[in-house]
């Protein structure tokens, strides 16, 4: 049996910018998909100092409000989540799409290969999306996930959590990660959450309640802000 | 001082209805005279074919620009209807797809010419981040050849996987996560 590594000592170098590796063992899928050989440093070019301007696409107007897709409203506890996206120098990211998607209340996913025996919510399908405002603002209303079960080692369960997705001002500041709610007992035995070797890398994943955004009589509001690396380019950053 | 960034966590198996769409791995139409395909198959560490990666391209246009609102340069035009950016699922088999145009050269380090390539990401279950690696051209032997980023792989075995097949109908790029003839793969 492998012994869990300590936090305060496992594995944190530096370099790593509070991010897990590739390699994480107590997470199984890791173990084949993780690559072996070394990464190659990828000088900075134009390639990847730019970016998808993905968000000219056309946006609903409800596609922020996962509890309005539907003829009726999704069960669950209404949350709002809110928060301002960042480039690695701390200027907002604007005008930049971001997608979430998620469990339902009960921790059932809409998608056809999730086979937890949780009921499935016609009036909720876990999927979202919109566009940073000018000071890089986000926010979406939807129900708080229920955790999951999942196959990753003896009566392993997922915390609580909203997938997000973000592309940022440049190729190299795409960020797929997860955002999880404050205080759940299940961080603790979750090898996703605990990938991240960093204690306070990790506090960077979880949401903070808010009173500010939560709305009197209607929603609790939760507080992500994110911060993508890579910068926003500056035409002197562009060679012509 | 700058904020620290947020950690990156796995797509997870769940992402299709979310991120997903048939066109997003149509970067041109069927219908266009220069239009090539791309495919390729993603496979794990056992050999296995992987059924639920995300692959991403990125790519200038057929002039070398990428899409205007990031490629600062003014010359030569852009091209409005080609954004440079597409997305694709692997099917149960693993294979991704996308229909797109070969990319003109593009600025390198040092006043450098960069061999056309196509920038990819990599997202899966099982990956806590993205891999990130290039599509290169098999015609395009010459450029090839000085290509900053392609010599600075000094393993020819990894430099070679980087260099899309011609199968005469597609080009094919596979993408091998691990085990023997793993995939180059990026940082930055």
């Amino acid at each position: 049996m492998r012994q869990q590594p300590t936090d305060e000592t496992g594995g944190l170098r530096p370099e790593d910018n509070g991010q897990p590796p590739y390699l994480y063992p107590d997470y199984v899928a890791t173990r084949l998909r993780a690559p072996k050989e070394p990464l190659i440093i990828l000088p900075k070019t134009l390639s990847d100092t730019t970016g998808p301007a993905y968000g000219r696409g056309p946006i609903g107007e409800l596609d922020n409000d996962l509890t309005r897709q539907h003829g009726g409203e999704p069960l669950g506890e209404r949350i709002i989540v809110a928060g301002r996206v960042f480039d690695g120098d701390g200027r907002p990211v604007r005008k930049s799409l971001v997608e979430i998607w998620q469990a339902n209340a009960a921790g059932r996913y809409t998608h056809h290969l999730d086979q937890h025996p949780a009921p499935l919510d016609p009036n909720f399908s876990g999927a979202g999306r919109c566009l940073t405002d000018d000071e890089g603002r986000y926010r979406f209303v939807t129900v708080k996930p229920g955790a999951y079960p999942w196959k990753n080692h003896d009566n392993a369960w997922r915390p609580a959590h909203i997938h997000f997705s973000l592309f940022g001002p440049a190729f190299r500041s795409r960020l797929i990660t997860q955002m999880y709610f404050p205080g759940d007992p299940l961080f603790e035995q979750d090898p996703i959450f605990r990938s991240v070797r960093d204690r306070e890398a990790r506090q960077r994943m979880i949401s903070t309640f808010d009173l500010e955004t939560t709305q009197p009589e209607w929603a609790l509001g939760y507080r992500f802000d994110i911060v993508l690396e890579g910068r926003t380019a500056t035409p002197m950053e562009n060679p012509r | 001082m700058s904020p620290e960034p947020t950690p990156s966590q796995t797509i997870g198996p769940f992402f299709h209805d979310a991120l997903l769409d048939e066109k997003y791995s149509e970067l041109v139409s069927l219908d266009h005279p220069e239009a090539i395909v791309i495919r390729g198959t993603v496979y794990d560490g056992a050999g296995e074919a992987v059924p639920d990666a995300m692959v991403e391209i990125w790519q200038a246009n057929r002039e070398g620009r990428y899409d205007r609102s990031t490629d600062g340069r003014h010359d030569p035009p852009p091209d409005e209807d080609f954004s440079g950016f597409g997305r694709s699922g692997t099917d149960a088999g693993g294979v991704f797809s996308f229909l797109t145009v070969k990319p003109g050269p593009v600025p390198g380090p040092d006043g450098q010419l960069q061999a056309p390539h196509v920038m990819v990401s990599v997202f899966a279950r099982g990956l806590l981040k993205r891999l990130v690696t290039r599509i290169y051209f098999p015609d395009e032997e010459e450029a090839n050849a000085v290509d900053p980023v392609l010599s600075s792989v000094e393993d020819q075995g990894l430099r070679r996987t980087l260099i899309a097949r011609d199968e005469g109908d597609a080009l094919r790029f596979d993408i091998h996560l691990q085990g023997d003839g793993q995939t180059a793969f990026f940082a930055f």
